[in-house]
């Protein structure tokens, strides 16, 4: 078998397989200073197993690698909860300014008022957009978010003196970021169910809080793609047990100029930069997942953050008064910010607001599209995305129908999530798709589903068009493979 | 009309009677109708023309390090990128894919990761490196709990480095306050070898240094790193990639677990951030480590390919008994590390270390030589050094800033009493007639003392 050292051949060979000796990729300029013996009492490298390739072997190389990816800018990009939208290329543009991406973080504040006006400007309208009293945007990503939000959480009842709180409950259609944010604040999470309706079951959420949980986490809209009917009771009644209300702000996106999070009692939120405001997702990351907070939670805010010392013109960075301190060093993601903040400005407020129109109107539309062949286990108008199932035959999978997507050009949606859901395909078509393009997408869906009926083997097969078929990722997992020497390639 | 949403008003009225609705507002009626299209307080919408204008002129705000001599680094580093650097990343397929969890539709990314995971192995001397965490020093935070979960809970202290990063000994502070761990180290201002293995008793679970120091020292940490192996702890070092082009990786010497800022290799200072954390470790940590990893495996017709593996370890599956709750990584900025070591390679990475290592050489003999000016590495040191000024160093930065010269930080940033030490960084892209301008501008303001 193929995952054998020595036997191992991939579509494009490895960088290191195109290496030469003798060949520069780069060239660099002559010492114009003297020669200086390196130390000796540092023990020196001795060999440096880097690959000696030319420039245009590397360019060839990636480019050819990029070929063989589906991304928003080549296909429809329908992941659940992750809102790939399309990606303004101005962000891009305007991060790239030398007055940006050579700006260092360290300059003395004189001289890196651009960058200071810009984290305001955009703490300001994340605010303002949420309700909430202030905006750090030190998280890195949205986990980040997450984990600043508990450890605020944490701090502020351990600042009252009430240290009996370890509990933090979380409805059972989560992301799998939340149970882990919490652990590893060093508190317990537990599950809440959902009710008939795809919103958090009320009386048992009555029944588990009491003085030993420390707050809530929950996602609005849901997972399932449906707004909580009952947030206005959710939120009281954790506020009732002496308990703190975290909201994962991961579905923002359908919410822009409907809602204000803050209004509806969640005391403290990240947002996805990354997914609301349009920046892009690079294969994995970078994200940005700032924090919001109300007033119970404010003062706690990671730092450091922005203020204003004469408005509109002079900016200065500070630690909120009983802040958690740092996640990570200097500002957050700023290049990612400044795309955000390009985002924001172009769209303004009406335009932010159409987004949350959009993206809720696709969805719905492609919903109706489907369900006559789909089954929508809560099927009830739905804002930004819904959950459909895959069993639409006997014997084919979730699984079969991603895959089999991939032969008619679409990426395929989120999938086996969210865990109440068996064989769950999790569609978020965005606002930036087309009628047309929906109407594309759901005919494949639908042709998919025929095929399931008449030649099902076609779908257990797929994909048939991509690189390389359906992988093993058990084989994967048994023996791993993970870099250069463990392939016997060198 | 918004150029993101594709939709006609014709459009719009298709979609909306298919629904049934008339209006698209009744799509949000479980919102709490009290709450339901608040008001919005911001600006209207800019054209593409209007917002860049705007964002040139916050720019311009800011001194960028190409319009002057640049001496600044202290964690963020200016050093050569190439062009083809920036073709290649900036590609679509790469910049607007999402993570790989459909391997058939991103063998392009996976075996980009792949590569990336492999080229920091060889560098590291390392055997297994993830996909990229947030940052150095968020690498270094989920190190030490690595360190802790590994040794299995008992031991409660860590010791640091008193020489790391500050900013990274307080992201490590968050992240382990809550579960109890004492730092040790800092406080003591310990960063020799010796005088961190005088700390390391059965309490402590790992000892955190870095390579070079954040004062630009080079440590040998041959003998802490057995003493503390001799104590039962673990070894975590948190390291620069560039001077690894020359000096002993860190697996050399029995490295546990290294972390790092990658962000010199390829990627720029852009205002701190995105950085790429650096996390690698021995094998036998493999399945206790955060972060994604690209593995090879092959699907039915035998053929290779590479998925995301050892999932298990992650969030989306293990939920609350997950390693650690990342998910969103740098992946692009990882990319960008792949690109950059490829473009360099094995002569170009060397030199790029041999020039920085040179020209910072030559600035402390030509600073260290001017009149009531002292270098103050005992040692030999990578990139950075430290001068004591005859004035305060705040007071140097803000004068030479009026000659478009950035000399370095005031140290007093982050030690309130080292009011007079400038921390000097030197690189490859610096010319030896900037450090002659530094060198003159400094004497100027040391003579008027």
């Amino acid at each position: 078998m193929r995952t054998d050292k020595k036997s191992i051949r991939t579509v494009e060979p490895f960088i290191w397989e195109l290496s030469v000796p003798g060949r520069v990729g780069a060239s660099l300029p002559e010492a114009d200073v003297p020669e200086y013996p390196l130390p000796g009492e540092i023990p020196l490298r001795t060999e440096l197993p880097l690959p000696e390739v030319s420039e245009l072997d590397v360019v060839r190389h990636f480019t050819r690698l990029s070929r063989l990816n589906f991304s928003i800018d080549t296909h429809m990009y329908p992941l659940g909860s992750c809102t790939m939208k399309y990606n303004p290329k101005v962000n891009d543009a305007v991060s790239s300014l030398p007055g940006f991406s050579e700006a260092h973080p360290l300059l003395s504040e004189e001289l890196c008022q651009g960058s200071l006006e810009l984290l305001y400007r955009l703490q300001t309208a994340l605010a303002e957009l949420s309700g909430f009293q202030a905006v750090s945007l030190q998280p890195a990503a949205g986990a980040q978010g997450e984990l600043a939000g508990v450890l605020m959480i944490r701090a502020y009842h351990l600042d009252r003196g009430d240290r009996k709180r370890t509990r933090i409950l979380i409805p059972d259609s989560a992301h799998g970021t939340n149970p882990a944010s919490v652990s590893m604040a060093g508190f317990t999470a537990e599950q809440i169910p959902s009710d008939k309706r795809g919103n958090v079951d009320l009386a048992v959420l009555r029944e588990r809080c009491d003085d030993t949980v420390a707050g809530l986490m929950i996602t609005n809209p849901n997972t399932l793609g449906l707004f909580e009917e009952q947030i206005e009771e959710v939120t009281a009644i954790v506020h009732q047990a002496g308990g703190l209300v975290y909201g994962d702000g991961a579905n923002f996106n359908a919410l822009l100029g409907y809602l204000k999070p803050a209004h509806v009692g969640i005391d403290v939120m990240h947002f996805n930069l990354h997914k609301t405001f349009s920046t892009p997702h690079g294969g994995g990351g970078p994200g940005a997942g700032p924090v919001g907070a109300g007033p119970a939670l404010a003062p706690y805010l990671p730092g450091p953050i922005v203020r204003t010392v004469e408005p509109d013109v002079r900016y200065t960075l500070f630690y909120p008064e009983k802040s958690i301190g740092r996640l990570k060093s200097f500002y957050g993601n700023f290049g990612v910010l400044v795309r955000a903040f390009t985002y924001i400005l172009q769209m303004g407020g009406e335009g932010l607001r159409a987004v949350a129109e959009h993206a809720v109107l696709n969805a719905n539309y492609l919903k109706h599209l489907i369900e006559k062949r789909y089954r929508i286990p809560y099927n009830r108008p739905c804002m930004h995305e819904f959950v459909a199932t895959g069993d639409v035959a006997p014997g084919v999978h979730t699984m079969d129908i991603a895959k089999r997507l991939l032969d008619y050009g679409f990426h395929p949606p989120t999938v086996y999530f969210p865990l109440i859901v068996k064989e769950a395909l999790m569609i978020e078509p965005t606002e930036t798709e087309s009628r047309q393009t929906l109407e594309a997408f759901a005919e494949a869906l639908l042709k998919i589903a025929e095929e399931a009926v008449s030649s099902p083997e076609l779908l257990h097969e797929a994909p048939h068009g991509t690189p390389v078929g359906r992988l093993d990722e058990v084989r994967a997992a048994r023996e791993p493979i993970l870099n250069r020497t463990q392939t016997g390639i060198t | 009309m918004i150029p993101y949403i594709p939709h006609t008003p014709e459009d719009r009225q298709v979609m909306l009677s298919a629904l049934g609705l008339t209006n698209v507002e009744e799509l949000f009626h479980s919102i709490p109708q009290k709450h339901r299209k608040p008001e919005i307080r911001l600006p209207s919408p800019l054209s593409e023309a209007e917002v860049v204008r705007e964002l040139k002129r916050i720019a311009s705000r800011n001194t960028s390090a190409e319009e002057t001599a640049f001496f600044l680094g202290a964690g963020a580093y200016r050093h050569f990128v190439p062009a083809a650097l920036e073709a290649i990343v900036s590609r679509g397929e790469f910049l607007s894919s999402y993570t790989p969890y459909q391997p058939e539709a991103s063998q392009g990314t996976l075996q980009a990761m792949f590569e990336y995971q492999s080229l920091l192995a060889d560098l590291l001397g390392m055997d297994t490196v993830n996909a990229s965490h947030y940052d150095g020093a968020a690498a270094l935070a989920e190190g030490v709990l690595l360190a802790y979960r590994a040794k299995g809970g008992e031991r409660k202290t860590a010791v640091l480095s008193s020489a790391l990063h500050p900013e990274y000994i307080s992201t490590v502070r968050t992240y382990t306050e809550p579960h109890g761990l004492r730092i040790r180290g800092p406080g003591e201002g310990a960063w020799k070898a010796e005088e961190l293995a005088a700390l390391v008793d059965d309490s402590v679970f790992c000892v955190a240094v870095p390579f070079p120091t954040f004062l630009g020292d080079l440590v040998v940490y041959r003998t802490l790193c057995t003493a503390t192996h001799e104590k039962g702890a673990l070894f975590v070092v948190s390291v620069d990639p560039i001077s690894l082009a020359l000096f002993e990786p860190p697996g050399a010497y029995g490295a546990d677990i290294v972390t790092g800022e990658g962000q010199s290799l390829g990627s720029r200072l852009s205002f701190g951030g995105p950085g790429l954390g650096i996390f690698a470790t021995r094998g036998d940590l493999l399945r206790k480590m955060p972060g994604r990893l690209s593995g090879i495996t092959c699907d039915r017709k035998d053929r290779n390919g590479f998925v995301l593996t050892l999932n298990t370890r992650e969030q989306h599956i293990r939920r609350e008994k997950a390693t650690s709750n990342i998910c969103s990584n740098q992946g692009h900025v990882a990319l960008r590390a792949a690109v950059y070591l490829s473009l360099l390679g094995k002569t170009g990475l060397r030199t790029v270390a041999e020039l920085t290592y040179r020209k910072a050489r030559y600035a402390s003999e030509r600073l260290g030589s001017i009149p009531g000016y002292r270098v103050m590495n005992s040692g030999p040191f990578f990139r950075e050094f430290v001068v004591r000024c005859p004035i305060p160093a705040e007071e140097v930065v803000h004068r030479l800033a009026t000659q478009k010269i950035i000399p370095g930080l005031p140290l007093s940033r982050y030690y309130p009493d080292r009011t007079q030490d400038l921390l000097v960084c030197v690189t490859e892209l610096n010319t030896r007639e900037e450090i002659d301008r530094l060198a003159d501008a400094l004497s100027c303001v040391g003579a008027e003392v």
